[in-house]
């Protein structure tokens, strides 16, 4: 597989992001173990030490949590699995406003944009 | 203890010098990309730390220890140009490497051969540019060395094989152990590199964590290096 990673921004931060979303989608389920470091790093192509960074990062937000001798596993704690959708969304969104700012579009049109793609 | 230790280094041809004063280091666990034009002198270290070429002064140190008949047996070196008889099936160069190095794992070769979709039965003459590296990078990944040195691996492979060889390279080297990786095709190895030095002209013109220089300079070390040489 490997992904393609945006250049300018440091990769363990793009690792966590996309961990995040493998979570907060469900791919991965609460309690679930995750992948090693190694077959982490395989599957994304990229150092296992980058792997590493984004885990520690990744725990100290309490999504996921270390079981001494068994790994790496999903929190169980519901909760936090959804602030972090919420921070997501949150995230999306302002980037999409930003974006639309610098192209001079005003709220209205977004709000005429969404409500005629209601179906969405 | 650092794996690999080289303080000013210096070696010249003839009267031309093509290594000025080059030091730096590999720590244990760390996988660090020598980057530079062709004809920089990336493959002049290479073969210094390898024995196969004589330092004109500076110090080179493989775990410790000057560069040696011992230094060899934990250095696991794939060069640029194979130099496997290709008169050989595949099968038959695994078998001389278990008998040359000790540290050598055939099982885990056999292993590494069929997931990258390689008979073991084929004659190295018989294979393209690309398998026949494939079965060069097999080999010097199946024996448990402290560092491994890769010259351009993926010189001759294309682009949908790169995420491949990148995985076996991944996966494939011992805990504890380094790995040295030499390309003028950066953005190829970019995503697996943990520091990176820059060469150019025989000198080391920036070297650093890649992530820390990433974030530091906003851009990828590609465009770093590009930006340097301009």
């Amino acid at each position: 597989m490997g992904f393609n990673f945006k250049n300018d921004t440091p990769i363990y931060l793009q690792i966590i992001e996309e961990i995040k979303k493998l979570i907060i989608t469900g791919k991965y389920l609460p309690e679930q173990k995750l992948p090693s470091v190694r077959d982490f790093s395989a599957s994304f192509c990229v150092n296992p030490n980058t792997v590493q960074k984004a885990l520690l990062e990744l725990e100290s937000d309490g999504l996921i949590y270390t079981e001494r001798t068994s790994g790496k596993f999903v929190t169980n704690d519901l909760t936090v699995i959804e602030n972090a959708k919420n921070e997501a969304i949150v995230k999306l969104t302002l980037n999409f406003l930003n974006e639309a700012q610098t192209l001079g579009i005003t709220k209205q049109i977004i709000i005429d944009i969404i409500e005629s793609e209601s179906d969405l | 203890m650092n794996v690999l230790q080289i303080n000013n280094l210096n070696k010249s041809f003839q009267n031309k010098q093509v290594l000025k004063d080059i030091s730096f280091t590999i720590k244990p666990n760390r996988i660090v990309g020598l980057l530079g034009k062709n004809g920089c002198g990336k493959t002049t270290i290479l073969k210094i730390v390898n024995d196969l070429l004589t330092k004109d002064s500076g110090s080179v140190l493989v775990m410790g220890n000057p560069i040696s008949v011992e230094t060899k047996k934990l250095i696991s070196y794939l060069p640029e140009r194979s130099y496997l008889d290709s008169d050989s099936k595949v099968i038959e160069v695994i078998k001389f490497f278990e008998t040359f190095y000790s540290d050598f794992n055939k099982d885990k070769a056999r292993k590494l051969l069929k997931e990258l979709g390689l008979d073991e039965n084929a004659r190295l003459a018989k294979m393209s540019k690309g398998m026949k590296e494939k079965v060069g990078l097999v080999l010097v990944m199946s024996r448990s060395a402290k560092l491994y040195v890769l010259d351009e691996p993926l010189g001759g492979v294309d682009p949908a094989t790169r995420d491949v060889v990148l995985k076996t390279i991944l996966s494939n080297f011992d805990d504890g152990a380094s790995m040295l990786i030499t390309t003028h095709i950066i953005s190829d190895v970019e995503s697996i590199l943990d520091d990176v030095i820059f060469i150019n002209d025989g000198k080391i013109i920036l070297q650093g964590e890649a992530e820390t220089l990433r974030e530091e300079h906003g851009a990828s070390i590609d465009e770093i290096f590009r930006r340097l040489l301009k």
